[in-house]
């Protein structure tokens, strides 16, 4: 049986029916067709899903669709503006050479932000703890380390 | 050397901005209109009798399109020795046998199909070690071989052997031995994107598939051979990669999930596509190869070494793939990994009831120099050298020949060794070693290195080791490329842009390069072998020359200038004494196109590197150029817990010329941290060939927080046949990782791990062992 939920995704207010057995990433990918956020394992274990929910980084794989019903959903194509200037977190992604691959990249952004939007001037330590949930197979986490820093020194700057 | 715009300079990936942003097409992400989804059903036994098999109830479900099992599809050989096919039949010989397939309208209903599909089996003894498989008593895994003569045994037919020199006189020249086994085991790509694939026909049976494959001129002739096999003779296959999360070498096969989407979608008549879920893609992705190495090793009174003696048995799992030939590269470093001059290689293949395996990034070499590189360090120890100074006497020079015929031309192996013992402070090290200063209560640090040579000038695996390029000029002075290169995320589309914007002329924004489209693309052998770098840059540098010549010679007769004088930079052209007097390309283009009798500007070459396939003695200059590197650790060993935690990781690669440093760092980091992981966590489980730990909780993949404090050290030594000097490192920076921590671990606590991975139980019981023996 589906049920009618109403939500804010990327900013704007929307709503949708979903099946009880539907997870937050089925619905991004398949009702609003937002492939930014991957399926890498599908039980929360590599974090290439990770959205963010009323301010905290969740796998949307792992997170009934039915839950996110008045919530605040952040997607990764909610960060970069309408003309194309990345948000300073992706842009230090760009710039850093943080990327490979790529299929762990939307993910790892989101628990970036999650994190500076709470932490705005976090340790290295802090930034490992908060990407602890995103595996990377490429990198080997240096750079996008590195880029998180950056980004957190940019944000405050413009602050 | 001329100043450079653009080679060498740290400009960001030309794929970034799609990939941050999520906008980047995976194979994930795609669809196509009135798509299918396909599912397997493996075997749960890894040996069995298939006395049955019943799809009645699968067929009959709603929304099914298509059920097939191996006895409803032709004979589709797969594999290098064609022993496998895309659905078995008659029998399963590991737990990652595709025994049936189903088509339907959603993932949800073609799962309940699967379930509905009731196999009977009549399992079978297996053999789960190659010691065991070729024991004259066990189990045939495949009782026929494929053109159906009877086996006698489990052995491959193909054995490796590699005779340099006198083996007996080298032996019998040195001052001290030593001989060691060692032994690696099955580990997973864990590439972030699990693989799919969708497989599309036209009304006239032409194929599209939208794919990952690292292959995709190689993978269309596996295609049209399976195409064939349906009766579909002489049809067109197009290969469309999509962008690829992660390759690692798991793409160099095409794989039997690719050949039932095929099937299903020839059923249907619909596109199908297969996704693999994560589970999936641990148990039905080939591994990298187990190996069982022997070792014996010498050298003489001046510690100049004599011999290399390695033997190996590999497990080849049930079915053989292009990974059965990873000994040619095996190879490599046991005969060419420093100066020696009598050597002897062997390496034999067990069929298995366990999953097979395939390339994976080194092609065998982290293996091979795993047991080197370890053994280096006993040979040091018993002829009472320093493991650095051992190193360094014996390291390879420029312009010398190896016993495997190899010709180094640079060789920058020296200096890694030399920078990395100054980056980890070895001597200092030394000093404090000798006074107990590198223990604290439990924990006691430790120092070890070990080095690499791998190829780096491409690698004539296949009688081609070439590749096409296309170069094409529009009214508005853009540039389009068109490679074979597959971009796995490596960054191999953006190097190729910045040497393609330096040696035309060009802006970097005017140069769009297109790939990932056998449509499109002109041919290349494959993604492999750290070789896309060096080859697509030298095809981009012929190609490239002739374009601009093409350009010059046209601006020439519209200016009035003589080509010679004329100079093309930064998509302006102008007489080199009058820079002044520059105007834009787009307006020769355009005049080129306009005029009477006009013309386009587009230009094509094929570079094939001066390189040699191995002759009948496995001997050759299998690349035009060698890749060197030397990575060294400073590891603190907890003796009461068994960990290791790496406190300094030194990584310095002979690379020729870095033609992105950001990028080649990049490299570096990341293979350094696979390599760790290799070392010290990843092991895929297998008990009686069923798979333990086929997920991320328990198949330990290095996470953020497990810090490997790498810095890469660049050594330039400007190779002669590479693209402004460069050589591949592609696959270089994760094959000297486990040797290096493993001397480390050795130095600090005196205990000699043999067995991948080094998990702190295992340290741990040596430790005890030692402690009992010592007591």
């Amino acid at each position: 049986m589906k049920e009618t939920i109403h939500f804010v995704l990327n900013g704007l207010e929307v709503s949708a029916e979903v099946a009880p057995h539907h997870s937050l990433l089925t619905l991004l990918r398949e009702q609003f067709d937002l492939y930014g956020a991957k399926e890498g394992c599908g039980v929360g274990e590599c974090g290439a899903c990770t959205v963010i929910v009323d301010g905290l980084a969740v796998n949307a794989c792992l997170l009934p669709a039915l839950e996110v019903d008045g919530a605040r959903v952040e997607t990764i194509e909610g960060l970069a503006a309408p003309d194309g200037t990345l948000h300073p977190i992706q842009q230090a992604f760009v710039d850093l050479g943080a990327i490979q691959c790529g299929f762990c990249t939307p993910g790892m952004v989101m628990s970036a932000k999650a994190l500076l939007d709470h932490n705005p001037s976090p340790s290295e330590e802090e930034i490992r703890t908060a990407i602890e949930g995103n595996l990377c197979r490429c990198t080997g986490y240096h750079q996008i380390v590195e880029a998180i820093k950056h980004a957190a020194r940019n944000l405050q700057g413009t602050e | 050397m001329a100043e450079l715009n653009y080679v060498g300079k740290r400009i960001p990936r030309c794929d970034a901005q799609a990939k941050v942003t999520g906008r980047a097409v995976y194979i994930n992400d795609r669809k196509r209109p009135g798509m299918l989804y396909g599912a397997i059903l493996y075997s749960p036994h890894p040996h069995a009798r298939i006395r049955h098999i019943d799809v009645s109830k699968a067929r009959a479900l709603p929304g099914v399109r298509a059920v097939i099992t191996g006895e409803d599809i032709p004979d589709i050989p797969l594999g290098f020795m064609k022993d496998n096919r895309p659905l078995k039949k008659g029998k399963v010989r590991s737990v990652r046998d595709e025994v049936a397939a189903v088509a339907a309208i959603d993932p949800d209903i073609a799962a309940e199909a699967l379930e509905l599909i009731e196999v009977d089996y009549e399992p079978l003894p297996g053999v789960f070690t190659p010691e065991e498989a070729l024991a004259p008593d066990a189990p045939l895994i495949h009782e026929v071989d494929p053109k159906g003569r009877p086996r006698k045994d489990n052995r491959l037919p193909l054995v490796w052997e590699l005779k340099c020199g006198d083996l007996e006189e080298g032996k019998a020249r040195s001052r001290y031995t030593i001989r060691e086994r060692f032994s690696t085991t099955f580990v997973s790509h864990c590439c972030l994107g699990t693989s799919g694939v969708i497989a599309e026909f036209d009304l006239e049976h032409n194929l599209t598939m939208y794919s990952v494959t690292q292959i995709p001129f190689l993978a269309q002739n596996d295609y049209r051979a399976a195409l064939e096999a349906l009766g579909l003779k002489d049809r067109r296959v197009r290969v469309v990669c999509q962008t690829i999360g992660g390759g690692f070498g798991s793409k160099l096969d095409t794989h039997c999930y690719e050949f039932i989407a095929i099937l299903l979608a020839f059923a249907t008549g619909k596109p199908v596509k297969i996704q693999f879920s994560r589970e999936e893609e641990f148990r039905a992705q080939p591994t990298r190869q187990p190996t069982l190495t022997e070792i014996a090793m010498g050298c003489d009174a001046e510690g100049r070494l004599t011999f290399r003696e390695v033997r190996m048995l590999l497990d080849n799992g049930a079915y053989t793939s292009w990974g059965a030939t990873t000994p040619s590269v095996m190879m490599v470093p046991i005969s060419s990994l420093y100066r020696v001059p009598h050597v002897y290689y062997r390496a034999e293949l067990a069929y298995t009831n366990n999953l097979y395996s395939q390339a994976f990034r080194g092609y065998g070499n982290p293996q091979a120099t795993f047991a080197v590189e370890s053994a280096m360090d006993l040979l040091a120890a018993e002829a009472g050298w320093d493991p650095v100074e051992f190193r360094l006497h014996n390291a390879n020079q420029p312009n010398e020949v190896t016993p495997q015929k190899f010709h180094i031309t640079s060789c920058g192996l020296k200096e890694c060794i030399e920078r990395v013992r100054d980056g980890l402070g070895w001597e200092e090290h030394q000093r404090r070693k000798a006074t107990g200063d590198n223990r604290r209560g439990s924990k006691v640090r430790g120092m070890g290195l070990a080095s690499l040579i791998h190829v780096g000038g491409g690698a004539r695996v296949y009688r081609s080791d070439g590749h096409g390029m296309m170069m094409k000029l529009d009214d508005f002075g853009k540039l389009s490329v068109f490679t074979g290169a597959v971009e796995i995320g490596q960054g191999t589309i953006s190097t190729l842009r910045q040497v393609v914007a330096e040696c035309v002329g060009l802006r970097l924004e005017d140069v769009h390069i297109v790939f990932h489209d056998t449509d499109l693309c002109p041919w290349d052998v494959g993604t492999h072998a750290s070789r896309q770098a060096f080859i697509s840059c030298n095809a981009a540098l012929a190609c490239g020359r002739k374009l601009r010549e093409k350009i010059l010679e046209r601006a020439a007769e519209q200016l009035g200038v003589p080509a010679e004088e004329l100079e093309l930079k930064e998509s302006r052209i102008y007489p080199r004494s009058k820079p002044e007097e520059s105007v834009p390309l787009a307006k020769v283009l355009r005049r080129a196109h306009f005029a009477p009798r006009g013309t386009i500007l587009m230009a094509e070459a094929f570079y094939d590197p001066p390189n040699q396939m191995l002759d009948k003695e496995l001997k050759g200059n299998l690349s035009c150029a060698w890749a060197f590197g030397c990575h060294g650790v400073e590891v603190e060993v907890d003796t009461e817990t068994g960990q290791v935690r790496i406190l300094n990781y030194q990584a310095a690669h002979d690379v020729g010329t870095a033609l992105n440093p950001m990028f080649l760092e990049g490299q570096i980091y990341g293979a350094a941290v696979m390599g760790t992981g290799y070392a010290l966590t990843e092991e895929l489980v297998l008990k009686e060939g069923q798979i333990l730990n086929g997920n991320f909780t328990d198949y330990k993949l290095l996470t953020a927080k497990d810090v490997v404090p790498v810095t890469p050290i660049i050594v330039e030594t400007h190779d002669p046949a590479g693209p402004y000097g460069a050589k591949g490192i592609g696959e270089p920076g994760c094959v000297p990782s486990a040797p290096a921590i493993a001397n480390a671990i050795y130095d600090a606590v005196g205990v000699r791990l043999r067995d991948l991975p080094m998990t702190p139980e295992r340290l741990l019981k040596a430790l005890r062992e030692k402690e009992k023996q010592a007591a």
